[in-house]
């Protein structure tokens, strides 16, 4: 039988993404795929594996699940309490997971959390792509009892943690200009970028509504623009005059007025601030966007270099007697005899 | 059959085509500032001649009413060199009196109007001036283009309708089935999933128009031309039923 993984506890907010489905736009269909492609990249060097393979995407809900044999799993993006069985599992790290031992996942401080496994998952691609894309109905949420496919593991390290890329307090979102950001006044655009923002609770796969103080934004021209091509990244601002940054399920047109997009190398400070985190926008030139988003490429690249293995300092462990030890330690009591 | 070809105003297209960056890894060419018949046969013609003109790091194109979306490899090519070969192809001739691209096919779809498929075609003919069956009569006269597939899946947006059909959007949001045939400032929107929405719903087809498990999954493209075929509630639940593309046929069209 497949190695497959089976989900006991799902709350909405769980499904199955990967990179998505780029060269659909014109038929209507935009790309999807994780909200974080950050969070893909860092679960693929982990796992020494293809960036492309699919994972879990797990927008804050509470998750428990088994492997029905040996895999290797790794956790990025927002962190969670991450256990198998007994064991404490550091996030951002990847670890070996047995047959019979519950993988439970909880208390997310908001964002997007991914759980990647060697071979990926492998349900059946749906033009070229695994991801759900629910404003397409192309797959679905994920519920308990779903019995999802992995992909053969060609194997590897475990038991290794990266540093990710810090981007869970907030920060400075870079935005390039774009063909309506002139129907903005220059007064409102400078405001634009003096304004502290932060997240509304509402935001999906779609969009992320931002909140600030102050009056909203508008267009001089109003909100009679004509439709126009979209992508993630772009700030609309719809007649609430609260902006909404566009993400990887968002439409294809719109008619919305739109500031300029985020460059999608920074939308992982965006997708993952912490409720009540600040955002703030700067505009940088097509050039300097290009070369942030080139540099950002390499980088990912070069990832797998980066691993280093789990070694837990007890110098950086400040409340030691609050830890149950991960990976490799004992509970104490199971080495003398075994008797419970 | 064609659709009737509005004359070009030279002096409706000062300033454009206007080329500019749209994110990182784009660029948008837009062919006017309001939607005209020319310059959405000028966004179709375009985009058909960049997809053939095979440029470098071209990875995607799209249309939007007006406009043409390119997207680029960073890899492979960058704003300003794109914005270069694109602006070659601009100047090659007017696109705004250019030929509608071929491959294009005329659809027949049969469509219910009012009642229980269409509760706002008596607000939608009142404020266009027509009686409930002068405005059905109206909408289903002659073929209307699909001027752009967006928003949604697979969903068209078809016009340009007379101008009495100039119909602002709704204040408050409605909900409407896929399916649906909708109508506001002077085009048809049919909806390819349920949705809330702006447009009044005036009428029904038995469309699937958006087919994941299928290699092509927008039933329409962009250039495509759709007359309605007006049936009873009846005939469109069973056609919903039984027959393939909700009773909808096409040919190609050079």
């Amino acid at each position: 039988m497949t190695r497959a993984v089976l989900l006991h506890r799902a709350a909405p907010g769980v499904t199955v993404q990967d990179a998505g489905r780029p060269g659909w736009l014109g038929q209507g269909l935009s790309r999807g795929g994780a909200v974080d492609a950050l969070s893909l990249a860092e679960g693929a060097a982990l796992l020494g594996q293809d960036a492309g393979l699919a994972a879990l995407e797990v927008a804050g809900s509470p998750l428990v699940m088994e492997v029905t044999a040996p895999a290797r799993m790794a956790l990025t993006g927002a962190p969670m309490r991450a256990r198998a069985g007994d064991r404490m599992l550091a996030w951002n790290g990847v670890h070996a997971v047995g047959t019979g031992e519950m993988l439970d996942l909880s208390g997310s401080a908001g964002g997007f959390s991914y759980v990647h496994f060697g071979g990926g998952i492998d349900t059946p691609l749906i033009l070229h792509s695994r991801s759900a894309h629910l404003a397409a109905g192309i797959g679905r949420m994920l519920r308990a009892g779903d019995r999802l496919p992995l992909g053969p593991d060609q194997g590897g390290r475990e038991g290794l943690v990266l540093d990710p890329l810090p981007r869970f307090t907030g920060g400075i979102l870079r935005v390039v200009s774009g063909p309506q950001t002139a129907l903005f006044d220059a007064c409102e655009r400078a405001r634009f970028c003096d304004t502290a923002f932060r997240k509304d609770p509402r935001g999906n796969r779609m969009g992320q509504r931002l909140i600030h103080d102050g009056p909203g934004f508008a267009a001089a021209a109003g909100l009679a623009v004509l439709s126009q091509t979209v992508v993630p990244g772009d700030v609309q601002v719809p007649g609430d005059g609260a902006p909404v940054v566009l993400l990887s399920e968002c439409q294809t047109t719109g008619g919305y007025p739109r500031l300029g997009t985020v460059l999608p190398c920074d939308l992982p400070l965006l997708v993952q601030a912490p409720p009540g985190a600040v955002l703030r926008f700067r505009f940088v030139s097509p050039d300097k966007a290009l070369a942030a988003e080139r540099a950002e490429a390499r980088r990912r690249k070069g990832l797998a270099a980066q691993l280093r293995p789990l070694v837990r300092n007890p110098r950086d462990m400040p409340d030691l007697l609050r830890y149950r030890l991960v990976d490799g330690a004992t509970r104490g009591d199971d080495l003398d005899g075994g008797t419970a | 059959m064609p659709s009737p070809q509005e004359p070009h105003d030279p002096h409706e297209n000062a300033g454009f085509p206007a080329v500019s960056p749209i994110g990182v890894d784009g660029l948008l060419i837009a062919f006017g500032g309001r939607l005209t018949e020319p310059a959405n046969r000028a966004a179709l013609a375009f985009r058909a001649e960049v997809d053939a003109a095979g440029l470098t790091g071209v990875v995607e194109t799209a249309t939007a009413p007006a406009a043409v979306y390119v997207r680029f490899d960073h890899g492979q090519t960058d704003h300003v060199a794109l914005q270069d070969e694109l602006g070659a192809l601009l100047s090659a001739r007017d696109w705004w009196s250019a030929p509608l691209p071929a491959g294009r096919r005329p659809w027949l779809v049969p469509a219910a109007f009012g009642a229980e498929h269409g509760p706002l075609l008596d607000e939608a003919a009142t404020m266009a001036g027509l009686s409930p069956d002068a405005a059905v009569a109206a909408l289903c006269a002659r073929p209307l283009r699909v001027q752009t597939i967006g928003f949604a899946p697979g969903q068209p947006y078809l016009g340009q309708l007379p101008a009495e059909w100039d119909l602002p959007r709704l204040s408050s949001l409605t909900r409407v089935p896929d399916g649906a045939v909708t109508v506001a400032i002077r085009q048809v929107v049919l909806f390819s999933v349920a949705s809330p929405t702006g447009w009044r719903h005036v009428g029904q087809t038995a469309l699937r128009l958006f087919r994941p498990e299928s290699g092509i999954p927008s039933l329409l493209r962009p250039g495509d031309e759709v007359q309605f075929r007006p049936v009873g509630a009846r005939e469109l639940d069973a056609l919903r039923r039984d027959a393939p593309d909700g009773g909808a046929v096409a040919e190609a069209l050079e």
